[in-house]
């Protein structure tokens, strides 16, 4: 085990090189739902429970699929109304269980990302051919279903192993939202030549924390989320910002508490002057092809590089 | 079922005072009036911990408040608690500098080894500086021998030197957790001043069989993660609680004829983050507009404690 995971450097948050949007924006915003699949009745994993009960745990369960038969297309109605596009953070076995779902996202051009199979299957004591059976169904699912080559991956339920970022970057994944470490993209350190952006996915204004964690109201979640709009806008005048509003609509979904998201969708959408309304993928796109190599250099000048990759801090050679 | 011995109604330490012999009782009402700079009715100090919170955890003898929580490996918190140091440390030190405020950076020594860029950073702004301890799964308690427990405070205090800042005399425990010997081995190590105990409300004399030290206060109350982590209170509460902590403490000071001290922990990956970062702006502004109100150092309340 490892006491650091040397996923990337440490980069300080100041006088770093100035990203900027595309069309002169300081910052980027995405919203990704997580379009998720509970099962019933998972076999168990040794180091995870799937719930707090003995199955099947009715409440929760069926909460979750309330998101897939009433949330989410309430969800959809509101991010339609503000033109944002999703980045759906997708348990890929939706693909099978709900294509009505998929079919409303292809419609509206949104993007698919993969989020393990079911959130009820966890990366824990996979073996490495286990996870990439995990990945290449993930790609191939979402192939076969919309035609997408899925680019960007989260792992289900936030769950990993040490091997997980070098076979994203593998498998030519451009991004990954599994660190949480900064408010700008920064590039990951995988093994070979392969490139994998940490995408800036705002763990800390996810619904979930927001209601599961904090156990705050609708209404200061939406102050929360436009405070967090107002200062990376901010900061995104030095040197572009993301913020992402990472969501589940079994919980932003429920009529108390839409009213409110929706003023805050409504609020940050209305600066489309300064603010990139756009996917994960997108970001991802222009950051490698703009942003990446300065990243890298500029950690380089600072001193801040340090040997070896993720898990790996010796380097191959050792 | 076992019953418990005659011994447990025996009562050694039943006598006026403490059960302990690092102070005496001291009602803060019945003290000399102390004094500050500018003759201000009320200090406010701000501590900062610079925390390391290792991927792979013991948890022993227990698990630091911010630890990894979720199996190996926890990226999730690993992440979002180096945030702290890579980005909401350096947003916090744009705010005092806007705010000209000047904070005490409780640093550990796995942040100074591993970030040495950010010591010099600190110390480029003029902020203060004192030791945290090695890291946040380097708890100190009365299971460790001498030697791994000086060991510890020893090479905290060297790694913070070697990254550039003066070799601390003050001390904050990680987790503020100490064991029995802990205040000794800190004096005996050349720390002047500590802040893990949470007894008072002004420095005091801390006694130990190495010599004393001035234990300066910090509230652990009104301290961010208590407050908006532990009690799950929205950022405007934790406004609102230091303005009615201030408006007290300031209206204490004139009844008494001498000055408090309202003390803050501000962590940067709890404060630090943009949606809690503007709230913090204006509890500090708030704080700080008071005519009565001066920014304090160790050095002021060491100078305090006279």
């Amino acid at each position: 085990m490892h006491r650091d995971p040397n996923l990337y450097d440490f980069w300080p948050y100041k006088d770093r090189p100035k990203i900027v949007w595309p069309g002169q924006k300081k910052l980027a915003f995405w919203v990704a739902p997580n379009i998720e699949f509970y099962e019933l009745d998972p076999p168990i994993n040794p180091s995870r429970k799937p719930w707090g009960r003995t199955h099947p745990d009715v409440v929760p369960y069926s909460a979750r699929d309330w998101g897939n038969r009433v949330g989410h297309w309430r969800l959809m109605e509101v991010m339609d109304e503000c033109g944002v596009r999703g980045s759906i953070s997708l348990s890929c076995a939706m693909l099978d269980h709900h294509p009505e779902i998929i079919q409303a996202c292809v419609d509206r051009d949104w993007e698919f990302f993969s989020h393990g199979i079911y959130n009820t299957r966890y990366s824990y004591n996979m073996t490495e051919a286990q996870e990439r059976a995990v990945i290449e169904d993930s790609i191939k699912s979402v192939m076969d279903a919309t035609g997408q080559r899925i680019r960007g991956y989260l792992a289900p339920a936030l769950t990993h192993t040490e091997r997980t970022m070098d076979l994203l970057a593998e498998y030519e994944f451009w991004y990954s939202c599994d660190l949480f470490q900064d408010d700008q993209p920064q590039p990951m350190k995988v093994k070979g030549n392969n490139r994998l952006v940490s995408m800036p996915y705002s763990l800390e204004v996810n619904d979930v924390i927001t209601y599961g964690v904090y156990h705050q109201s609708p209404r200061a979640y939406a102050d929360a989320l436009m405070r967090h709009f107002d200062q990376l806008l901010e900061e995104g005048e030095e040197s572009g910002t993301v913020m992402c509003i990472p969501l589940h609509a079994y919980l932003v979904g429920h009529p108390h508490r839409m009213g409110p998201f929706r003023e805050a969708l409504r609020y940050i959408t209305s600066h489309r002057d300064d603010v990139w309304v756009t996917t994960a993928k997108e970001i991802a796109e222009f950051y490698l092809a703009n942003h990446y190599d300065q990243s890298l250099a500029d950690i380089k000048a600072r001193g801040c590089a340090r040997p070896g990759t993720g898990f790996n801090p010796e380097g191959d050679a050792a | 079922m076992s019953t418990l011995p005659d011994s447990y109604l025996t009562y050694a330490q039943r006598k006026a005072g403490p059960d302990h012999d690092y102070y005496p009782a001291s009602p803060v009402r019945d003290r000399a009036p102390v004094t500050l700079p500018d003759q201000a009715a009320l200090g406010l100090w701000v501590v900062v911990p610079l925390e390391f919170f290792p991927l792979n955890p013991s948890g022993q003898p227990f698990k630091a408040p911010g630890a990894m929580q979720t199996p190996y490996p926890d990226l999730r918190h690993y992440t979002t608690r180096d945030y702290g140091n890579r980005v909401g440390a350096y947003r916090l030190l744009k705010l005092f500098n806007k705010l000209g405020l000047r904070a005490t950076f409780a640093v550990q020594g796995a942040v100074a080894e591993r970030y040495p860029v950010l010591v010099r950073d600190l110390v480029a702004d003029g902020h203060d500086i004192c030791a945290h301890g090695w890291d946040t799964d380097s708890l100190h308690h009365s299971g460790l021998t001498e030697e791994v427990e000086t060991g510890y405070i020893t090479r905290t205090l060297d790694a913070i030197e070697t990254a550039g800042a003066a070799r601390p005399d003050g001390w904050l425990s990680p987790a503020r957790a100490e064991g029995f010997a802990t205040p000794a081995r800190l004096a005996g190590a050349g720390i002047r001043w500590f802040a893990d105990w949470a007894h008072d409300e002004l420095p005091t004399r801390f006694s130990t069989p190495a010599g004393d030290l001035a234990a300066l206060p910090l509230s652990n109350e009104l301290d961010d993660w208590q407050i908006l982590i532990a009690y799950t209170r929205p950022e405007h509460e934790w406004h609102a609680q230091v303005s009615d902590a201030a408006d007290w403490l300031a209206a204490e000071a004139k009844q008494l004829a001498s000055p408090r001290i309202l003390t803050l922990t501000i962590r940067p990956y709890v404060s630090g983050l943009p949606y809690r970062i503007r709230p913090l702006a204006d509890s500090l502004k708030g704080v700080l507009d008071r005519t009565d109100t001066r920014v304090v150092s160790p050095r002021d309340l060491l100078a305090a404690l006279g």
